[in-house]
């Protein structure tokens, strides 16, 4: 029964194209809530116990070939995520569509919103799916439909190049994902997850793991994979980029989960490595981040750091494995996956206000704006929860999964030996690091885009935006709390689907303790909400008893100070980014007040940021390839006599190989 | 529960000593110990005036501020005496409630639009994340050496090794916890709090609005935020076997040897050259470094 549903909505979505275009949104809403409410009933069944997995078969008869679904908690969990992303970004797609309503025509429209069913579906069936061939088309069609999400404002030229940047780089990652795929199959002769476990006990690891990890990493953006992160986003219209940060980029950590549950040996080294790579990701991640002006690329690369502390997180798990430290490997793993979830909130929320920015002032470059709480309340509220969340203070949400990868980390250290100390505490540095960078970087997005004076007219011109666009926010906000104060209903079940999915032994013990711990937490959070409730209220009278004056800001002495005058994104970065230029060259450009000039002329101060990656791994080696293929230019003569002689010799040389036995 | 009572006592006495220690060595008469808790009251008595530029943040922050410091001092313990909440890990609870309570410092001082108030705020933000690595690595050696993951359970077991060695690292832990102090508190020298010139400040100049209740508000805090880590100096140094009321004596002793100490440095100690400082703070993560080769040591990991 199930399952026919869930073919007659995939059939469904194709009929957007005819409906009018003032019906199309709701239509989409309803066919995405078929397949939420569907695959969250799956889910749950999965989740409360009764099945270990749940097995649902699509049979196609007439092709004679049937579409598997398997759906473990792994696989729930994810879906879960998904869901919950998805449904608030179409709820938030209805108020910024709304601008798009008159300059877009309606099959431009019905191609979003099929592409966007279709991500959605493509990537609850990634999960579902364990058979090879089937995975891939699943993967392509989610690389597919994010591109055209991506390149919905296509009339700017640069939106187009970068869609299509993106969609050559999933298309590198796939290439990875199928020669792993192809070596598994070819060694066992069945191309799918489930014989990944007789592969790798037959075979050495590294290799194939290293594939999948390049293959799945592309999507994730762990560092240098990361190219298309920071271009792809800003691109994208921010209910898009919500749901691609927040969700789809977890597709990759989630195939990474997929292949590390059959990896046998070689488990330490595998460790080592993804942990490595996530540190250099989590830590270069924000530091590009802090250089950002455009608030939806300093999102973006926010993202990365994010990928980056999931996979510390992974890492330290397969640790755990290598060395039967079962605690390190609960905590561990436990903490990414949590925060694949918590990450999928506040990213989203902070796409979300970000769009909303975006929408009213029309700029997304942070020196242009200021002084935004003033008329965007609610947005400025809910990216300011956002910010704390990212930043993984307490209590909110982002806390409780650092804690618990921390808490592995200090938990291992007192049973490692020499190596492993060094490693434990390098990697309790890096987190240290990026929690502390992510503060600096958050404070100055929201300070200097909420807090202060308008930097310009755009931004004293914004209004608050719509109730359709706040009210899937108060969704997000919601959870964050929940997840945030009351932990242990979140981290119970993610313990049981770790120990049972990485088949890590009973420690009953130490998770009753640690539930303990948990609620402890929850309960000094509380204390620290009501203290701040009860000072605030005190404060309130107190003040009501006292003559309380508005004036102009302290300005030393000088009273004419302009918006001009405030600190800038670029001044609040310059001391960190002073410390920072070895490492991440970013440029400045300012011709200096020379000796002779009395009255100095305009001068220009030019700052960019710069992404060491992209420039020696794609945009060098594509140069080179053009001047490459130029210099061959010449065959390109336009007639078609050439061409048959092309023809001829391509076929006198295939003779001619064979002939010789060559080929 | 005796923790905070004592933490609450020495926040009183603290901020006078230092006071002083300054005036006795420049050789003015000075205010007397209890000054700057009159001060509060005076400023309590205030009016507030609030810039027309800020808003709720502003208004919010000194709160929120204040209400970190009082929760995170919740965890700390008293020698044998459990902290009134205590669990694993909760050390970095308490680290990133100071962060909270430092964020809303920091965009408190961005919702002015002032042209200081953001220099301050940027120093904050860095020196406070430079800090973080040390703080890190100082707590994971603790958690290496004694094999706890909690302020109470670490503590107690601090010297229950019975190696003489212990002492040579709890100095180092000391001298960390000492530094990272002054810099969390804003002082010598790092930032000085009697600085005359706005460019020149980082915490004051991040204040320079505040007024009335939210400033009084905002010195409670940095007082309480003394005591917490004068407390926690106190755990480092003093073994949890001795009895009570040997510990609280020596809980204030060292209380007042601490701020003793800050009035001298204050005295005769200039400020670092502001772009100096960051590698001043760095310097610390390198000491901190020494702390886990010894501590590697002592657990014979290193050498067997």
């Amino acid at each position: 029964m199930n399952t026919i549903l869930f073919l007659i909505i995939l059939f469904l979505s194709f009929w957007v194209f005819i409906l009018p275009k003032s019906y199309k949104y709701y239509y989409t809403l309803v066919l995405l809530a078929g397949g939420l409410a569907l695959s969250t009933i799956w889910s749950f069944r999965v989740f409360d116990g009764s099945d270990e997995q749940l097995i649902v078969r699509l049979d196609f008869q007439t092709f004679h070939s049937s579409i598997v679904f398997t759906i473990d908690r792994l696989s729930a969990f994810f879906i879960l995520v998904v869901n919950l992303t998805v449904l608030t970004g179409f709820l938030y797609a209805r108020g910024y569509l709304a601008t798009y309503e008159k300059s877009k025509n309606a099959l431009q429209f019905s191609i979003h919103y099929l592409a966007y069913m279709w991500l959605y579906f493509s990537m609850i069936m990634v999960v579902m799916i364990r058979d090879g061939v089937s995975f891939l088309i699943m993967w392509e069609i989610m690389a597919l439909a994010s591109f055209l999400l991506v390149i919905f404002d296509a009339q700017e030229r640069s939106i187009m190049k970068t869609g299509i940047s993106y969609l050559i780089q999933m298309h590198v990652g796939l290439f990875f994902i199928l020669i792993a795929f192809l070596l598994v199959g070819k060694a066992t002769g069945q191309m799918s997850f489930d014989a990944m476990g007789e592969y790798f006990s037959a075979h050495s690891n590294l290799l194939v793991f290293m594939l999948f990890f390049i293959g799945f990493g592309i999507k994730a953006g762990f560092i240098p994979l990361h190219t298309w992160l920071p271009q792809a986003h800003p691109a994208a219209p921010s209910h898009v980029s919500g749901v691609m940060s927040g969700v789809m980029i977890k597709m990759g950590i989630y195939g990474l989960l997929r292949i590390l549950i059959s990896v046998q040996n070689n488990l330490f080294e595998i460790g080592i490595i993804i942990l490595t790579i996530s540190i250099i990701s989590g830590i270069l991640g924000v530091m590009m981040a802090i250089m950002q002006h455009d608030l939806k690329r300093l999102l973006a690369y926010h993202s990365i750091e994010n990928i980056g502390i999931i996979g510390i997180g992974i890492g330290l798990g397969v640790i755990g494995m290598a060395l039967q430290n079962p605690v390190l490997s609960l905590l561990g793993f436990s903490g990414g996956i949590l925060h694949v979830l918590n990450h999928s909130l506040f990213k989203s929320l902070l796409f979300y206000n970000a769009g909303s920015v975006y929408h009213t002032s029309h700029t997304r470059n942070i020196e242009q704006l200021g002084g935004l709480m003033k008329k965007m309340p609610y947005t400025a509220i809910f990216f300011l929860i956002g910010s704390l969340a990212i930043c993984g203070l307490p209590p909110f949400n982002g806390f409780i999964s650092e804690y618990l990868i921390f808490l592995g980390m200090f938990k291992s250290l007192g049973t490692a030996n020499l190596y492993q100390s060094i490693i434990v505490t390098g990697s309790l540095v890096g987190l240290a690091l990026i929690g502390g960078l992510a503060v600096f970087c958050f404070t100055k997005a929201f300070g200097i885009v909420f807090l202060g004076t308008p930097r310009s007219e755009e931004a004293a011109r914004v209004s608050e935006v719509s109730k359709n666009m706040l009210f899937p926010q108060y969704i997000i906000v919601f959870f964050i709390l929940l997840i945030g104060m009351a932990s242990a209903y979140f981290v119970r079940p993610i313990f049981s689907l770790v120990s049972q999915t990485f088949g890590i032994g009973e420690i009953q013990a130490f998770r009753g303790a640690f539930i303990g711990d948990l609620t402890k937490i929850n309960l000094l959070g509380g204390i620290f909400v009501l203290l701040i409730v009860l000072l605030l209220l005190y404060r309130h009278f107190h003040l009501k008893r006292r003559v309380v004056e508005r004036g102009p800001t302290w300005g030393c002495g000088y009273t004419a100070a302009t918006s001009k005058h405030q600190y800038t994104a670029t001044s609040y970065a310059d001391n960190y980014a002073k410390l920072a230029k070895p490492l991440l060259r970013n440029r400045e450009t300012y011709s200096g007040i020379g000796n002779e000039e009395v009255f100095p002329g305009k001068k220009k101060f030019k700052t960019q940021s710069f992404d060491y990656f992209k420039e020696y791994l794609i945009d060098r080696p594509v140069h080179l390839l053009l001047e490459g293929l130029k210099k061959i230019a010449f065959m390109q003569t336009g007639q078609i006599q050439h061409y048959i002689l092309y023809l001829f010799l391509y076929m006198l040389i295939l003779f001619l190989l064979s002939y010789l036995n060559l080929i | 529960m005796a923790g905070v009572l004592l933490i609450v006592a020495a926040a009183i006495v603290f901020p006078g000593i230092i006071l002083r220690t300054k005036s006795i060595l420049s050789g003015r008469k000075g205010p007397g110990i209890l000054q700057p808790v009159k001060d509060i009251r005076v400023l309590l008595l205030k009016g507030s005036v609030f810039s027309e530029t800020s808003g709720l943040i502003f208004q919010a922050a000194p709160v929120i501020t204040l209400a970190s410091f009082a929760c995170a001092m919740l965890v700390i313990p008293f020698a044998r005496m459990e902290a009134l909440v205590s669990f694993d890990g909760d050390f970095i609870f308490f680290i990133y409630l100071l962060a909270f309570g430092k964020f809303f410092a920091i965009i408190a001082a961005l919702d002015t639009g002032s042209s200081f108030e953001g220099m301050g705020a940027n120093r904050e933000a860095l020196y406070s994340m430079l800090v973080e690595p040390a703080l890190f690595i100082l707590l994971a050696t603790f958690a290496m050496f004694t094999g706890f993951t909690s302020f109470s359970d670490i503590f107690s077991n601090f010297y229950i090794s019975g190696s003489h060695y212990a002492l040579i690292y709890s100095m180092i832990g000391f001298y960390l916890l000492a530094q990272v102090a002054m810099i969390e508190n804003s002082r010598l020298p790092v930032d000085d709090p009697k600085t005359h010139l706005e460019l020149t400040m980082i915490h004051e100049v991040m204040i320079l609005d505040n007024s009335g209740f939210d400033k009084a508000l905002i010195h409670i805090g940095l007082y309480l935020r003394f005591a917490v880590f004068g407390a926690l100096l106190f755990n480092v140094l003093v073994p949890a076997e001795w009895n009570t009321p040997l510990q609280i004596a020596l809980f204030f002793i060292i209380q007042v040897v601490f701020a003793v100490m800050i009035g001298l440095l204050e005295s005769f100690r200039a400020r670092n050259k502001m772009g100096k400082n960051p590698k001043f703070i760095l310097t610390l993560s390198a000491i901190a470094l020494i702390a886990f080769m010894v501590v590697l040591i002592l657990t014979e990991k290193l050498i067997t």
